[in-house]
């Protein structure tokens, strides 16, 4: 793995952009500084800035139900953080949403020293959110299969972005 | 202190076709409202929410009035979800928040600095254009209307008598004689969604 950038943006908000996002749900992190300048400057899409992960469920809902199609960016402590929300807001009430979530931690030989990496995937398991693991600009249609399950399923599925400090940061 | 009751029926000829969302005044709501495909009882998805969720509704909806009923309990579970609402601006979000001072669905035990808070000083202050509080039904009465005539966000905070449950959750009597599926199907009916 090299230090260029291996998850572009551009590529990202196309994914965005090709499933029909109208509002994007979302709290920053540090792997999302140049996807948000990105999308800013995207007219098709509403930002929707949250103090806190677990109202972006709450609105998600709201937006879906309204006839919008919102997806949510936050990072996996934030997801975890979201937990009863996601419950009664999305799940409990077949909101099909899609979650791209900052793997922070995230080391890939599986050695790693976050405690917020070690429970993500157990946290998504035990959730039963189908995830996707999205490390490079060749992952990226994974995207668009996260968004088939959400349809299909009538229930949230998750991108986990596994490129943390030299991806969208870049 | 007003009681429930007399607000929700000073609100309802008001009304207009504004979408309600009911949240705990609902039991209540239900034996006025005039427009149950409008209203929206949901019951606690999860504590705390109501209020980004009517958000994420004015959103895709913005030329209809939303009109919330919250409560000071969820508020303050979440309160820079007012940070989030003033920031969008929504103009067709009425924010009617009946502040009981108390969780009185787990027996009327106070939330915390129940009587100094002052909601629409904080929802003036997160950036709310206009905010307003009433103690009493008279000038609830007289000013609701023209209240919802402005353009939102508005935050009209309203003191009420508690009506405190004692009986455990499963023995109680469901808030709304719907239930939350058939409430969501009946609004995205009404309103041409199908998403």
């Amino acid at each position: 793995m090299t230090e260029a950038a291996s998850l572009s943006p551009e590529i990202v908000l196309a994914e965005l952009k090709k499933n029909g996002i109208s509002h994007v749900v979302w709290l920053p992190d540090s792997e999302t500084n140049w996807l948000y300048t990105l999308m800013k400057a995207e007219p098709t899409l509403t930002l929707v800035a949250v103090p806190r992960e677990g109202l972006a469920f709450s609105c998600a809902a709201g937006i879906h139900i309204g006839g919008g199609k919102p997806v949510i960016l936050i990072q996996n402590t934030g997801l975890m953080e979201s937990g009863d929300s996601m419950r009664g807001w999305v799940k409990d009430m077949n909101i099909p949403v899609v979650l791209i979530v900052g793997y922070r931690g995230y080391t890939r030989h599986g050695v790693n020293k976050d405690s917020a990496a070690t429970w993500t995937e157990p946290f998504l398991h035990a959730f039963q959110v189908p995830f996707y693991l999205v490390e490079n600009s060749d992952d990226a249609p994974r995207i668009s299969v996260a968004f088939e399950d959400a349809r299909r399923t009538r229930q949230p599925a998750a991108i986990l972005v596994g490129d943390e400090y030299h991806g969208f940061n870049r | 202190m007003l009681k429930m009751e007399d607000v929700l029926k000073a609100f309802q000829p008001h009304r207009g076709d504004a979408i309600v969302i009911s949240g705990r005044a609902t039991r209540q709501w239900e034996k006025i409202s005039t427009q149950r495909d409008r209203d929206l009882p949901l019951g606690d998805p999860s504590m705390g929410g109501h209020a980004s969720f009517a958000l994420g509704l004015a959103l895709a909806q913005p030329h209809r009035k939303i009109v919330l009923f919250d409560s000071e309990g969820d508020i303050q579970m979440n309160l820079g979800v007012l940070a989030m609402i003033a920031e969008q601006k929504p103009k067709n979000f009425y924010h009617l928040l009946l502040d009981n001072e108390c969780y009185a669905t787990t027996g009327g035990q106070p939330v915390p600095n129940a009587k100094a808070m002052a909601y629409d000083t904080i929802a003036k202050g997160c950036g709310y254009p206009s905010a307003h509080a009433f103690t009493n039904l008279e000038s609830f009465t007289v000013s609701i209307g023209r209240i919802l005539s402005e353009p939102g966000p508005v935050m009209v905070a309203v003191k009420i008598e508690p009506e405190i449950e004692n009986v455990p959750i499963g023995q109680r009597t469901p808030r709304s004689k719907r239930t939350r599926k058939d409430a969501l199907a009946d609004l995205r009916k009404s309103l041409g969604v199908s998403n």
